[in-house]
């Protein structure tokens, strides 16, 4: 959609803004444009609609070089939404919304109709606010009339630079969610210029780092936090970030798996599994030999199934485990495991031996005690742990569970 | 005090032609000096290298010394009413010419720099964003331009214009204080007039902008 070629930017006294830029911008996507201030963000967005025009190399849009493009009609089709709001304040906000149609000499009543649409759009009551000045709105609302004013002529593309950052953090928030909505409805090609890195990881479909004039890496927002390209992106990415989102890797099955397990021997009899879970309050026993050695499971409608058999043991319900980890396994992988087969549960080995078992009540406590400050842990873990419910019930939390 | 009333009701009429010869001249002055003197303003805000020489020029007009700059007038266009609006009007074209390019040149630049990016052309810029932005200061600039070209125009009448100034020699030349007040007076409240009808249009041109 829009592409870089070898762009470089040289400021009349001689400062170089932008080495060598070769980027693309895909088309339908929001691409977020971070880096330290003074690192060349603004200067290669402002390529894109003429404000700048580059030493060397040329910019396209489309695959048509956009130095043969009048600027007035370049600008015209394209959105633009500057940090300090830069609305007109001799003007009314629909005058504000409308310039673009204005200047593109649109008939009056499209032009109300579609002043009317778009305030609307972001929840800002038409008569109430038409006809009031800039100063007379909050930042941002000022900033929500900044945003609709670029979108106001339908441009598919829409440059915006550093929008937000003078707003609270709420409503900055609020209006992140909303430029969210409005891009995955209208699907427009938006470039955003950040230094948040956080903005950047909630927006974004792709990042482009920049540093000195140069772009240091280019991705998804996951795939830079989990790969960042050197010691820089780690810096500005941030160790706290890092650490909670790599962090799984570095953890194993070992640090996650629960120990409190009811476990049984094969010798079992039905009677009595069916008392050990009651009393346990667990839908299932884990099968072990007196060696610890895992042999299976037994559910309690298997159990039920073959109760009326009264010789019959937990040997002869009980089902072998198709998916086992081995102790040393990172999370992520037990993670995935689980994910992928839609398990409830996956037991730990150490050689033969059974270890433990990572449960979903397992993995939100661990995430609760890495993720959460000590003294809001408790307040956290009820909430997520309904989700694993079910495999909560199969774990022991009070007191130690060992075989029968 | 009893003869300046007597004068003034025995005279009215006289005297009110003369006041509406002196708002004439100085009405006339500032026309053309807002004529020339916003584009002048409006050059001096866009091409910066020409900004020093034009506030200098309009600056060592200022200076000059009002009755020095009538006299010389008077020897290149000669005794008259043309004379005196000159004059008065090359009074007028510093404060307006400064103040329009102040007014031009506060405009926050990121509002200057977002009617680029929404796609205004040069002119469209300026017509709808920069010059209704200087408004307020233009009017600044009409109000200081009007109270001195009131004030000058006082003295038009040693260059053959007409005036409040006529009452105000003939005052002096036949000792009648009655005469020099029916001129004075008035003139002073022309300009104190001028200066509040102003303030409050300039109040009302200022009125959508940001605080
Ligand atoms: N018009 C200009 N003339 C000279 N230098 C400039 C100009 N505009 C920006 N710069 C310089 O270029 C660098 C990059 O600026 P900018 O693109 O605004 O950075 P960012 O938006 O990433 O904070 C800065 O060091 C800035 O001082
Ligand atoms: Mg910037």
């Amino acid at each position: 959609m829009i592409r870089f070629d070898r762009v470089r930017k040289v400021y009349e006294d001689g400062f170089v803004a932008l080495k060598n830029i070769d980027i693309e911008f895909k088309e339908g996507e929001l691409t977020v444009l971070i880096g330290p201030s003074g690192c060349g963000k603004s200067t290669l967005m402002k390529l894109i609609n003429r404000l700048n025009k580059p030493s060397q190399g040329r910019v396209l849009i489309r695959e048509k070089d956009i130095s043969n493009i009048d600027p007035v009609e370049l600008r015209r089709s394209i959105g633009y939404v500057i940090q300090n709001i830069g609305l007109f304040p001799h003007m009314t906000i629909a005058s504000n919304v409308a310039v673009v149609p204005r200047l593109l000499k649109w008939d009056k009543a499209r032009i109300d109709k579609r002043v009317d649409e778009l305030l609307r759009l972001v929840n800002l009551e038409p008569d109430t606010y038409r006809n009031r000045y800039p100063s007379e709105l909050s930042g941002g609302q000022q900033q929500r009339i900044g945003i609709i004013r670029a979108l106001a002529a339908n441009p598919d593309i829409i440059l915006l630079d550093e929008p937000f950052s003078a707003l609270d953090p709420i409503t900055r928030e609020q209006l992140q969610d909303e430029l969210v909505r409005l891009q995955q409805e209208l699907k427009q090609t938006i470039v955003f210029v950040t230094h948040d890195m956080d903005e950047a990881l909630k927006i974004a479909d792709t990042i482009v780092l920049m540093k000195d004039g140069d772009i240091v890496q280019t991705g998804r927002p996951e795939r830079i936090l989990r790969h960042p390209a050197n010691e820089f992106v780690k810096s500005f990415i941030g160790e706290k970030r890092l650490q909670t989102e790599t962090a799984d890797e570095l953890y194993t099955v070992d640090e996650v798996m629960t120990e409190n397990t009811v476990t049984a021997y094969p010798t079992r009899g039905l009677a009595e599994a069916i008392k050990l879970m009651e009393k346990r309050k667990v839908d299932s026993l884990i099968v072990v030999d007196r060696n610890h050695t895992l042999l299976g499971y037994a559910s309690i409608f298997r159990v039920l199934d073959r109760f009326r058999e009264e010789n019959a043991t937990l040997s002869d319900v009980m089902i072998p485990f198709e998916h086992v980890v081995e102790s040393g396994t990172p999370i992520t992988a037990a993670i995935t495991l689980m994910n992928e087969h839609a398990l409830p549960y996956v037991p730990v080995i150490r050689g033969a031996r059974f270890a433990g078992l990572i449960t979903k009540g397992s993995i939100v406590r661990h995430l609760a005690d890495v993720y959460t400050p000590v003294e809001t842990t408790d307040a956290v873990i009820p909430e997520m742990a309904a989700a694993g419910m079910e495999a909560e019930q199969l774990s022991q939390e009070q007191k130690g569970g060992g075989a029968i | 005090m009893d003869m300046f009333f007597r004068y003034v009701g025995e005279n009215w009429i006289y005297l009110i032609e003369l006041a509406y010869q002196h708002i004439l001249m100085v009405l006339l002055a500032i026309l053309f000096a807002l004529v020339v003197g916003v584009p002048l303003g409006i050059v001096a805000a866009r091409v910066p290298k020409l900004a020093n020489l034009i506030l200098g020029l309009a600056n060592v007009v200022q200076v000059f010394p009002s009755l020095a700059m009538l006299v010389l007038l008077m020897i290149v266009f000669g005794l008259g009413f043309t004379t005196v609006v000159i004059g008065l009007f090359l009074y007028s074209l510093l404060p307006i010419i400064r103040n329009t390019y102040v007014g031009l040149t506060q405009v926050d630049p990121a509002i200057t720099e977002a009617g680029r990016g929404v796609g205004m052309s040069s002119l469209q810029l300026l017509f709808r964003v920069q010059l209704p932005l200087a408004m307020p200061f233009v009017f600044t600039g009409i109000r200081v331009a009007a109270v001195i070209a009131i004030g000058v125009a006082t003295i038009a009448p040693l260059i053959g214009g007409e005036g409040l100034g006529r009452e105000v020699y003939s005052g002096i030349n036949m000792d009648n204080p009655a005469r020099l007040y029916a001129g004075a007076i008035p003139a002073a409240l022309l300009a104190l007039l001028a200066d509040l009808f102003l303030g409050k249009l300039q109040r009302r041109v200022g009125q959508g902008k940001a605080a």
